[in-house]
């Protein structure tokens, strides 16, 4: 690829949403039994919805990141079996 | 003895065995006499294969039997895992799939492999190759701390070195699959393994709260007992001295997990740059099922579930409690398929790790130092006996030393392969460390830590070094400077000693570059971090 600039760095800035889920780190926000969710404390459900929200961050920066390098003609089959044919 | 069980149990472990040495058949290459075969796979594993064996190897039997143990016996403290393994894959995302471009350009095997192309230097390649084996070892030892509380909970609870027996025959026939299959073996028993544990813990967390009473009624048990307790760490909440000590442990463990050699592996053997990224979004569901088995240990309080005595070192082993919780609650066929899940789970990564080690082994020391012409075959050949002895070490290190041993080890483990996190993951995106900077920082980082470590005594005050991973600050000295004299707030080692390695790493740097010192040499060019699976510029896998 000899587009490529010196640094071989892309950047993209949506690349910025994957810091949001370190924000979970700052303990002083949530850490409280007030208020419960179907009986769990707050400190508790508060870090499981960062889960999805993990996910919907990474996940987002996966797809709008995706017109850059991509395969083309091997897309990625969802049945378990034929997985990896075509690979090679 | 538990008869059900322990037939249901071994019935499981008869069919994994089975699928153990099938593997070796499935998806086969032109040959396993290859390290991209035997210890890679091929390199060619697609979204859902990278999906269970990442998982089967990131989520681990220990972790499934510890986190809960934690919970059980300290609160909220443990709840660390679950911040630990959100954050990790926003942070690992875009350096794993250059640490994949590059490795696929260039065919690295290891981590150490990566830094030998980027500095030229095989002596910083040693240091980082060492590092990974001395800190995986533990590792492997303690999967089996969590197969034996199984083995143990299940009746075969013997005393002395035959109480070993039941673990010695389990690891035995790990070791004769894996010699023979390679990664292929873990990849295809990750799917049994990771089906039993998503149905054990959705049954689980679906029926035992139910049982004693919802949720509310659990916390507010685990509550009265902690207060009840003279510790003043514990409880269902973080309390002011513990909050920094939870957020820099999840940090520190998030930033070390993907320089453990074992991980890079299952990434390395995948196919391409999309399948890693889809991992990244889909791994989470593991830390869902972390964080709700977490809470299986404030279940364990409220059903007054007692841990059993290890009779082979004569102590209560906590570890037993989510296998007890299973043993006393479930009925005995479920039970089994419980204690399979776990067995199976211990396996897994215990099979990755020791393939990880002996792929550090054969190609930074064997193939480096001992024969430097060994052919693909070879070097083969070494990596399955590499294998062989790795695990064995493991074993002995359970049956002759105490396992807390292996526990404190794994503990050490998590500040010593955080030193390798600059010249590993910074030299993805950076070459302005020298190399001598890497290789001051490491050891700075390195005796620092362990120096801080050897400070901290365990809670109950049972052992006075090495107990713990929670430094406090006011203990911490520089040069005999206590720049956080009284505060008895907590710190995690492994990020202080990071910041050392690094303040280190970048003042040699700077002497290094005024004094003009040779700073190796870069076989990587930056466009081979973009590199995906169809660019004519992969190396053909299993070539010479």
């Amino acid at each position: 690829m000899p587009s490529e600039h010196k640094t071989g760095l892309r950047w993209s800035n949506w690349n910025l949403l994957l810091i949001l889920p370190l924000f979970m780190l700052i303990t002083p926000w949530f850490n409280q039994d007030e208020p419960r969710l179907f009986g769990l404390p707050f400190f508790y459900w508060y870090q499981f919805v960062f889960v999805p929200l993990g996910v919907l961050c990474v996940g987002l920066v996966y797809v709008k990141t995706k017109d850059q390098p991509v395969v083309t003609g091997k897309p990625d089959k969802l049945g378990v079996d034929d997985l990896d044919e075509g690979a090679n | 003895m538990q008869w059900t069980e322990l037939i249901v149990f071994s019935a499981l472990f008869l069919f994994v065995t089975v699928l153990g040495f099938v593997a070796a058949k499935w998806q086969k290459g032109e040959t396993l006499e290859h390290l991209d075969e035997w210890g890679l796979g091929g390199r060619k594993f697609g979204s859902w294969i990278t999906w269970f064996l990442v998982g089967g190897d990131l989520y681990t039997a220990y972790t499934f039997v510890a986190v809960p143990a934690l919970m059980f016996g300290a609160g909220a403290m443990g709840f660390f895992a679950l911040p630990y393994t959100v954050i990790l894959y926003p942070i690992v995302f875009l350096p794993l799939v250059r640490m994949w471009s590059v490795s696929r350009v260039h065919g690295y095997v290891t981590p150490a492999d990566f830094v030998k192309g980027r500095y030229g230097s095989h002596w910083l390649a040693l240091l980082i190759a060492i590092t990974g084996i001395f800190a995986t070892m533990p590792y492997i030892a303690l999967q089996l701390v969590g197969l034996e509380a199984v083995l143990r909970s299940m009746g075969l609870n013997g005393s002395g070195i035959l109480g070993h027996l039941p673990l010695f025959i389990a690891f035995v026939i790990l070791a004769v699959y894996t010699y023979q299959s390679g990664l292929r073996a873990p990849a295809l028993i990750a799917f049994v393994k990771d089906i039993l544990i998503y149905i054990v813990i959705l049954v689980a967390i679906v029926y035992l709260p139910a049982k004693f009473g919802g949720w509310g009624e659990i916390f507010n048990d685990a509550d009265a007992k902690f207060k009840a307790t003279p510790a003043p760490g514990d409880g269902i909440l973080l309390n002011a001295n513990n909050q920094l000590q939870y957020a820099t442990l999840a940090l520190g463990s998030a930033l070390a997990l993907f320089i453990y050699p074992h991980s890079l592996t299952g990434i390395l053997a995948s196919r391409g740059r999309n399948v890693i990224k889809r991992n990244m979004v889909a791994l989470p569901a593991y830390s869902l099922v972390l964080g709700l088995l977490a809470l299986l240990g404030y279940v364990a309080i409220s059903a007054g579930t007692k841990p059993i005595v290890n009779q082979a070192t004569g102590r209560p082993d906590t570890n037993t409690i989510v296998p007890e919780l299973f043993g006393a609650n479930f009925p005995s066929w479920f039970a089994g398929i419980a204690f399979a899940a776990i067995g199976i789970g211990a396996l897994v990564p215990a099979a990755i790790m020791s393939i990880a080690a002996a792929n550090l082994w054969t190609r930074n020391v064997y193939k480096e130092y001992l024969k430097k012409n060994a052919s693909p075959a070879e070097e083969a050949k070494q990596a399955k006996l590499a294998s062989l002895v790795v695990k064995f070490g493991a074993v002995a290190f359970i049956v002759f030393i105490d396992p807390q041993f292996s526990i404190d080890l794994q503990l050490i483990g998590g500040v010593i392969i955080l030193q390798t996190l600059p010249a590993v993951a910074i030299a993805l995106y950076t070459r302005w460390f020298h190399i001598w900077g890497l290789i001051s920082g490491w050891f700075a980082g390195m005796a620092y830590g362990m120096y801080l470590l050897y400070l901290i005594p365990s809670a109950d005050k049972s052992r006075l070094h090495f107990g713990g991973s929670a430094l406090p600050l006011n203990q911490l000295s520089i040069f005999g400077w206590h720049p956080f004299g009284g505060s008895a707030m907590t710190i995690y080692v492994g990020i202080i000693a990071l910041a050392v390695n690094l303040i280190v790493a970048v003042i040699v740097t700077l002497i290094a570059k005024k004094a003009k010192v040779f700073n190796g040499t870069d076989q990587t060019d930056p466009s081979d971090y973009h590199v995906d699976e169809d660019n004519p510029r992969v190396k053909p896998i299993a070539a010479h």
